[in-house]
């Protein structure tokens, strides 16, 4: 039996809460939404306490925030078509740079894992490659523009330089960097609604996907000359979807995360409800794998659940974000 | 089926009621009248299904004044946010556009559920004014 036991509700924001994201040492949690704030949670002996807060970066929502791999910087994504780099400065966040260029909307931003590149989504339609450099200048490498609505999200690979992207024109795609430029090597098509979001598993062979269309679906990733016989061009892989979960969720399913540390699939629903999922033990055939809802935590918020996030260092600890205004922190419990 | 209704769906007739109430006299964006004068919502287009005992499930049809009308789009958004602010229990909303009255209709209907895009439209100080004048209280 799998339960979520509820470790702590975060009380700060002053309106809906869009997304948390933990540091890479999993010790600060951040959260933004409507109010246009960052606040960044972290534990004072028992207690979850409120330890920075973040403003005066923007102007409108922060619609996502992601931390660095070193856990010193914090970009967050803000409907003012901006995304601002804040640097921890010991007993502060200070912003540092603020990355232009996006017509409008900013969506999502996440670096890659070895922090030289941040890629940004918009609703112009466009996926922006940021360098890095090693003195925290940021300029721009690449815009893409493959999608043909809105891209809510965007997502590094977990070791590779290949970023995956998510749109409201029903498709996820992949980028790679081909020796001059960025350009993408696959589209992938099911949803029959929006992608709001994308999560690979730990290898990265795998990645989840949900979507305005009340499914969870999960890709699998076929190599050139795999014993499949599954179609690749080049030296690119193919993704296909080898699995579907229609029926588990009433409603829109805003967030998707897989765990890298205990492999449980978490969802964010519009019914107010979390749900965890895993593969069956009994699979053996990674071209036909089938899930298990193991746990549907009903009312998990009092409004829609918009965002979450595994912590990367303690296994089974979930941050969850809410148009209730409230973080809460989740445990899961197997018994 | 009876033909007395029973107490349930007396309560349902009631929130019914009140939602439209609510959106009745929503204005025309670029018309004197109010969308119920121009038959572009009605009571009949509003349907609702218990959740639990605090929210309702509610959906809402309405029919645009010309299948090309280029204004569709803010009128859903008044219709959304104009709950939003008012309805005073939870709700989950879906708005259409009633099939086969608007040329882009899928399009429209896909735009004004999508929660992100409300959003980020009222943050936009030209539309929140112009939904703003178009859902503000008659003056009497």
């Amino acid at each position: 039996m799998i339960s979520l036991q509820s470790i702590a509700e975060l009380e700060a924001h002053s309106d809906r809460v869009w997304s948390v994201s933990w540091n890479p040492s999993g010790t600060l949690l951040a959260s933004c939404g409507g109010d246009k704030t960052v606040r960044l949670w972290g534990k004072e002996g028992e207690n979850w306490v409120c330890k920075y807060r973040l403003e005066d970066g923007h102007q409108r929502t922060v619609r996502s925030v992601g931390w660095s791999p070193c856990g010193k910087y914090l970009a967050s994504a803000s409907f003012d078509a901006t995304t601002c780099i804040w640097e921890n400065k010991d007993r502060d966040f200070e912003c540092i740079a603020t990355l232009e260029g996006h017509e409008n909307e900013v969506k999502c931003v996440t670096w890659c894992s070895n922090g030289s590149l941040i890629a940004t989504c918009s609703r112009d339609k466009s996926v922006w490659i940021w360098e890095v450099d090693e003195d925290a200048e940021f300029e721009c490498e690449s815009v893409l523009n493959a999608h043909s609505q809105d891209v809510k999200m965007v997502l590094w690979h977990p070791t590779k330089e290949i970023v995956a992207s998510a749109s409201y024109d029903n498709t996820i795609k992949m980028f790679k960097n081909d020796g001059d430029d960025w350009s993408c090597f696959s589209t992938l098509a099911s949803h029959e609604s929006t992608v709001w979001a994308i999560s690979f598993d730990k290898t990265g062979e795998r990645l989840a996907s949900c979507s305005d269309d009340k499914t969870l679906k999960i890709w699998q990733e076929y190599l050139p000359g795999n014993t499949e016989g599954v179609a690749t061009v080049g030296s690119d892989s193919a993704w296909k979807c080898v699995c579907t979960l229609s029926g588990q969720h009433p409603r829109t399913i805003y967030d998707v995360k897989w765990c890298s540390l205990t492999d449980y699939i978490a969802t964010a629903c519009v019914d107010n409800a979390i749900r965890l999922f895993k593969e069956s033990d009994c699979n053996t055939d990674k071209n036909q794998p089938s899930f298990d809802l193991l746990h549907t935590q009903y009312q998990a918020h009092t409004q829609d659940v918009n965002g979450l996030c595994w912590n990367p260092k303690i296994p089974g600890l979930l941050a969850s974000a809410s148009d209730d205004s409230i973080v809460k922190i989740w445990q899961v419990v197997e018994k | 089926m009876s033909s007395i209704p029973n107490a349930a769906e007396a309560i349902d007739q009631e929130i019914i009621y009140q939602i439209y109430d609510t959106i009745k006299d929503i204005k025309d964006p670029e018309k004197p009248e109010t969308l119920e004068d121009l038959n572009v919502v009605f009571e009949e287009g509003i349907t609702i299904e218990k959740i639990d005992d605090e929210s309702y499930g509610i959906n809402i049809e309405f029919v645009p004044t010309v299948p090309h009308c280029s204004l569709a789009t803010l009128i859903g958004l008044c219709i959304r946010v104009k709950l939003y602010q008012c309805l005073p229990f939870k709700h989950k909303l879906r708005i259409n556009i009633k099939e086969g009255t608007h040329e882009t209709a899928a399009e429209i209907n896909k735009q004004i559920n999508d929660k992100e895009r409300v959003a980020a439209a009222m943050e936009n100080p030209n539309l929140k004014e112009l939904v703003d004048n178009c859902i503000s209280e008659p003056e009497y």
